[in-house]
């Protein structure tokens, strides 16, 4: 029996200790109306060399694509040691580390990753980790709004990806918060601070500021937050944690600093994955932090005065203060947690200053090649990171599917949530990306764009 | 010692970071950081070794029984994670055209659809991330189904006085007011004061079956006529589906809305505390709500559906697809264990917690409901124990880890007092649960000839008991070099 070690003769002498006949008995007290007939569409089992080849030829189906998309989740080089680590079972296997004395390892580890996280958004503290950087973001307006008691409303720019906002909305409407969401300039790709000015501030908690935003584009962060601040607002910063290493971090922005960051974690060590898992982070100024939902870590001694590490601030959770929660969140990303530790250690600051400027690098190289082809342009002339709008003379879902035709996924069709931008794609080149991915990109580029045919179709598909 | 304290300045790992420092140029100044972020500098053998120790300081179920009610912690299977990890998987971008991921749509499709089958629904969403948010997600369907009829009056949710702390916190988070109906004598919901709640403000009742008190309920038919009647809808709270799961459905027992929790049911890793996921599945009138992306087979082919196709749609809970490798990992189980395994998981986790209840019975111990049948679990209650030496709840737990167990759920439900519950899963040999009930028998006779010990447990793990009070007090949740 699959993962079951029981053999015949133990479940006779453990139902004899029960004192019932068959293991049918101990399910007297389910009516009989509602006792399942039988499973009519899961399949018979199959073992693990059978489930193996299924899994590989359904991969194999799949293949792999040299990829140009980013959009706030990215591809990066995940170093051996990570995931080596993140999956032995001690971690894989744990749970939250309710009994502390026998969780220390966790613990620990998540001490040191909220360490870590507000180091690189200068904030004072951070909790143990959301569940993606857009419930993250729903999270940090909702506290946002407690902490601003009568206040309702939350100013978020339209330069914010699409889904996010949708994910923010469908998390937080019910508790009647509305979000207003800010135009942005089709000239340069920004949130202008004039257009932010005008803005009525009454019933107002707090302003998003994404950094960089969904187009690659540089807010101004500090004329932005000291606008807020101004008016008695709270700042919640939407960062990408590699360009922290690069870029002013939240809590430095304007006089007084961002009070809330959030974001996708994913790219500190966490793979692909077609979506998932990955994890939202939070940082705040230590006023905020009864505001702040999840779990937090905090140093304490033992009995003996040795230094240990325990879940705290528990008061604020739903398994104490249940319908007075900050939050209904219990299960959070702790695995994914696990990784990007790792992952920051491992490359420390030099490394991961070394990451952001080479995706930069790359982009740029990427955007400038790209736009010097007929028919492609750069959109957006203010300063930019790690990502970048092209606008095309065609269709891109049409262009897209003709370079997956060569196995490259070539980033992300602006056009259905964005229609003023005409035919935009958003497009990315990390740390990953080579000089000779970035030509090809362009050689196939050129030749779908100007109709050519230079190369027999599917040639470069790579099988997998 | 924490991995910032092997730090040295200058120190890298060049063979993981990229080979070029490129000075950027076309970023202005007032954009930039000046300082570098506090982030250690250590070589790869520092950090394998840090870390390895650090893993050494957890209790774990590779490593130890791990009985904590309600969390389901049985075994993983390391051919969930071993598939799930090939690289085609873990590489793909879930923005890439749905042409590029066909094999890993299907497995999505087909996990749907197992799921259905199991739980008796008719429609399933794999997109929320974890049990809380998947409870999220049914009430907001609850209250979407009421707004779509203009039934705007019921702004009250029922909850047992039992039920997990993420009921009530939940229903709060989608706008609701709660109301705690009481349990009777014998651990069911008191229907009589059920009968009294509910009216015409009636959104809707959240219950777990089998209950957190470790008994299935009996009178659930009852209930669901009795909200059914009201106008409310039933929701159902996945956590304990193990104790069912192929023997009893949900939809037969007349939910409307339930959300699983894969890492629970479907083996899919706990993690030292995430990620998990919480699909959803509804019957015929919530079909319109379900949260999106929901995948489709369409002639043969994959595809998303989005707020195109299900206009009236909760909306989405996560920037991308949901705990997509999570999905997988629990697709897997599921193909490993098949129908036949599937029914033999909640046999056994209730074979295990019927034998371990009597064993400990047999020791000693009282049950908090010792008239009624465990279903995959149960609860002790020490409060003879605390009355006679003073020993509490969390003494035994804590002793328990000097054994080599990890402790139960600890005073949870909040209704009985000194309670342990306790769920030993499946995947447990009779051999481990003889162990454990000589384990607790033990401490029960430390308790009653030394209660110092006991009290002043633990002994022998890497810390010994931890001053919560300082921890939130005098508050440090980040190392700042001082």
């Amino acid at each position: 029996m699959p993962f079951i070690p029981h053999t015949e003769s133990e479940v006779r002498a453990m139902l004899n200790v029960i004192g019932v006949d068959a293991i049918a008995d101990l399910f007297d007290e389910v009516p009989e109306a509602i006792r399942a007939q039988s499973l009519s569409f899961v399949p018979s089992g199959v073992n693990e060399m059978e489930i193996g080849r299924l899994m590989t030829e359904r991969a194999n189906k799949d293949g792999l694509y040299v990829n140009f998309i980013g959009g706030g989740v990215s591809e990066h080089h995940i170093p051996a040691v990570v995931w080596e680590l993140t999956t032995r079972g001690e971690f894989y296997s744990a749970y939250t580390p309710y009994q502390a004395e026998a969780s220390q390892g966790t613990l620990q580890l998540l001490y040191e990753f909220q360490s870590m996280m507000a180091s690189l958004t200068n904030l004072e503290v951070s909790n143990a980790s959301l569940y993606d950087g857009a419930s993250a973001l729903a999270e940090a307006v909702l506290a946002a709004v407690r902490a601003k008691k009568k206040a309702t409303k939350v100013l978020i720019p339209t330069t914010i990806a699409p889904v996010y906002r949708q994910v923010v909305d469908t998390i937080v409407k019910n508790q009647g918060i509305e979000l207003v969401e800010l135009s942005f300039s089709e000239v340069d790709g920004h949130t202008p601070i004039d257009i932010v000015s005008q803005l009525t501030t009454d019933d107002v908690a707090a302003l998003v500021v994404p950094q960089p935003n969904y187009f690659g584009v540089l807010e101004d962060v500090d004329a932005l937050t000291n606008w807020a601040h101004d008016h008695g607002l709270l700042v919640i910063g939407l960062v990408n944690p590699i360009a922290m290493a690069l870029l002013k971090p939240p809590g430095l922005w304007g006089e007084q600093g961002a009070d809330i960051a959030v974001g996708e974690g994913q790219p500190l060590g966490v793979p692909l994955a077609s979506g998932g898992p990955y994890f939202g982070f939070m940082c705040c100024k230590q006023k905020l932090i009864r505001q702040m939902p999840g779990r937090i870590v905090g140093r304490t001694v033992d009995t003996e005065g040795k230094p240990g590490f325990t879940l705290t601030l528990q008061a604020r959770e739903q398994h104490i203060r249940r319908s007075k929660a900050t939050s209904n969140i219990c299960t959070n990303q702790g695995l994914m947690v696990t990784a990007a530790t790792i992952y920051m250690a491992l490359l420390g600051p030099d490394g991961l200053h070394r990451v952001a400027a080479n995706c930069h690098a790359n982009t740029r190289h990427l955007l400038t090649s790209l736009a010097k082809i007929e028919g492609v342009e750069k959109l957006f002339d203010r300063p930019f990171f790690h990502e970048g709008v092209l606008r095309l003379t065609q269709d891109p879902a049409a262009i897209l599917k003709a370079l997956e035709a060569q196995g490259i996924v070539g980033g992300i069709d602006l056009s259905p949530h964005y229609p003023q931008l005409g035919n935009a794609l958003l497009v990315c080149a990390t740390e990953t990306r080579t000089d000779s991915d970035i030509g090809n990109y362009a050689t196939h580029l050129e030749r779908i764009m100007s109709r050519r045919r230079l190369d027999p179709p599917c040639a470069q598909k790579v099988a997998g | 010692m924490l991995i910032f304290e092997l730090s040295q300045p200058t120190r890298r790992n060049s063979a993981q970071s990229p080979r070029e420092r490129p000075e950027i140029t076309d970023i202005p100044q007032e954009f930039l950081r000046e300082d570098q972020a506090s982030l250690p500098e250590v070589s790869e053998l520092q950090v394998v070794r840090h870390y390895t120790r650090l893993s050494q300081r957890n209790f774990s179920i590779d490593t130890h029984f791990y009985p904590l009610g309600s969390c389901t912690m049985k075994y993983n299977p390391r051919a969930c994670n071993k598939y799930a990890m090939l690289p085609e998987y873990l590489m793909r971008h879930p923005q890439s055209a749905v042409t590029t991921g066909q094999g890993f749509l299907q497995c999505l499709h087909e996990l749907q659809e197992i799921l259905k089958d199991v739980t008796g629904m008719k429609g399933v969403s794999l997109t929320p991330l974890a049990g809380a948010q998947g409870e999220f997600a049914g009430v907001a369907m609850i209250r979407a189904y009421h707004d779509s009829r203009d039934d705007h009056g019921r702004d009250e949710i029922l909850v047992p006085d039992a039920a997990h702390g993420t009921n009530p916190a939940t229903a709060t988070m989608c706008g609701y007011k709660v109301r705690e109906i009481p349990t009777d004598a014998d651990g069911n919901v008191d229907v009589e004061a059920l009968r009294a709640a509910v009216g015409p403000q009636t959104a809707g009742l959240m219950l777990t079956n089998p209950s957190t008190l470790g008994i299935f309920e009996r009178h659930i038919q009852k209930i669901a006529d009795i909200v059914h009647e009201a106008g409310g809808l039933l929701y159902y709270d996945g956590a304990n589906l193990n104790a069912i799961v192929g023997k009893a459905k949900p939809g037969d027992m007349g939910f409307d809305v339930i959300h699983m929790n894969l890492h629970k049911t479907f083996s899919t890793p706990h993690g030292g505390g995430g990620p998990g996921a919480g699909p959803v599945g509804v019957n015929d009138r919530l079909l319109p709500f379900l949260p999106i992306p929901i995948v489709a087979q369409e002639g043969g082919q994959y595809r998303w559906l989005t707020e195109q196709d299900l206009p009236q749609t909760i909306g989405r809970l996560s920037a991308n697809t949901g705990n997509a490798g999570v999905l997988v990992r629990a697709f897997i189980y599921a193909r490993l264990l098949g129908k036949e395994g599937m029914i033999r998981v909640a046999e056994f986790a209730t074979l295990n917690a019927n034998y371990l209840m009597a064993q400990l019975r047999s020791r000693g111990f009282d049950m908090a409901y010792p008239q009624r049948r465990a279903a995959h679990e149960f609860i002790v209650t020490l409060k003879t124990l605390k009355e006679q030496t003073g020993v509490i709840a969390m003494d035994v737990a804590k002793r328990l880890l000097d054994k080599g167990y990890h402790a139960p759920t600890v005073y949870f439900p909040l209704l009985v007092p000194e309670c342990f519950l306790i769920e030993p899963t499946e995947t447990e040999s009779k051999q481990e649960l003889d162990g454990f009930a000589d384990a607790l028998a033990e401490i029960l006779a430390e308790a009653r000839q030394d209660p110092e010990l006991v009290k002043s447990a633990p002994h022998t793990t890497p810390v010994t008991r931890l001053d919560e009070v300082k921890a939130a007090r005098e508050l440090d949740v980040a190392w700042n070099n001082e």
